[in-house]
């Protein structure tokens, strides 16, 4: 199947998902004003994946900033990959944060609260 | 407007410390611009980056409510032009260690009770219980059509880290002026 790759913008973040290895990475800041749009085809490229996944699925989410209304958009996409978690992938989600970002360390947590996934939170120095 | 009044403006900004301020219709393409002016502002600045990220994130939420809110409001009055009723007013201004952001725009009273109703509930809760809040509202809430979660004011509240600062002036039978002031430290 198509990897998924889009160049982050000043309210977007860069995604990388690819199929063959399993990786999927969303990385700089999600703000826009409505972000339906903006997640339609990534949870539509996860629902595709789903149907034949790889062994290991791992999640890396570096984002600097998100809006409340990413934030819904994030949870119903890691509501996607709980759904495909099982018998034909197993799923780890990576949240990182920078060093003293203790509001992404929390918004991690929040997520790790809500979502049954392996869910690592993971401190780097620079995103 | 004569000299005198600018001067007095122009004061007024430079004692409150405003570093940006802004009334009038809020845009998409004003918002990028804002947050861009913003963070370059931020980068000359001594402040943490921790404190900065927070700032950010907390304009960015006022921000956006103002767009929305301006979005949903249709023709609600006939004593106001459109204009004046989807025109609103935030200013950012740093005071000593802190920064304030503020802002005000027209709201219809009925809204204007469900939002204050919404504030106190927040208001009332220390960091813990907005977490739990928060965490609640996200799992079981659904996104509105313009993609807003109910979630703003939470997240206001959680990343500044003080009460809301809030005023409903009356303007007239229709219409409320709402004003917000939010602390950031």
């Amino acid at each position: 199947m198509e990897n998924l790759h889009l160049e982050g913008s000043a309210k977007t973040p860069s995604i990388h998902f690819d199929a063959a290895t399993g990786k999927l990475e969303l990385k700089g800041r999600s703000i826009p004003e409505n972000s339906v749009e903006f997640y339609k085809p990534l949870n539509d490229w996860i629902d595709a994946y789903g149907k034949d996944p790889i062994g290991e699925t791992s999640v890396d989410v570096k984002l600097e900033y998100f809006n409340t209304s990413s934030s819904k958009c994030i949870l119903d996409l890691f509501k996607k990959l709980e759904a495909i978690s099982g018998s034909k992938t197993k799923v780890v989600v990576n949240w990182f944060f920078e060093e003293d970002d203790e509001d992404m360390e929390e918004a991690g947590q929040d997520y790790q609260a809500i979502i049954s996934l392996p869910f690592n939170i993971i401190e780097v120095e620079e995103i | 407007m004569i000299k005198n009044d600018i001067y007095e403006l122009y004061q007024t900004m430079e004692r409150e410390n405003i570093l940006l301020s802004f009334k009038g219709v809020v845009t998409s393409e004003l918002l990028s611009s804002v947050l861009s002016i913003m963070e370059s502002k931020m980068d000359y600045m001594d402040e943490s980056p921790k404190l900065k990220k927070k700032v950010f994130n907390v304009l960015v939420e006022c921000l956006q409510n103002l767009y929305h809110h301006i979005d949903s409001n249709e023709e609600q009055d006939r004593n106001m032009t459109r204009i004046e009723v989807k025109s609103a007013l935030f200013m950012i201004a740093k005071k000593d260690d802190h920064f304030v952001i503020r802002t005000g725009n027209y709201i219809d009273k009925e809204s204007a009770l469900d939002l204050e109703k919404r504030l106190d509930t927040i208001n009332g809760m220390d960091k813990d219980e907005l977490k739990k809040y928060y965490q609640e509202v996200l799992s079981n809430g659904t996104l509105s059509e313009k993609g807003t979660a109910g979630l703003g004011m939470i997240d206001i509240a959680r990343k500044s880290g003080n009460k809301l600062e809030y005023q409903f002036l009356p303007i007239n039978d229709v219409n409320s002026f709402f004003c917000l002031n939010i602390k950031i430290d």
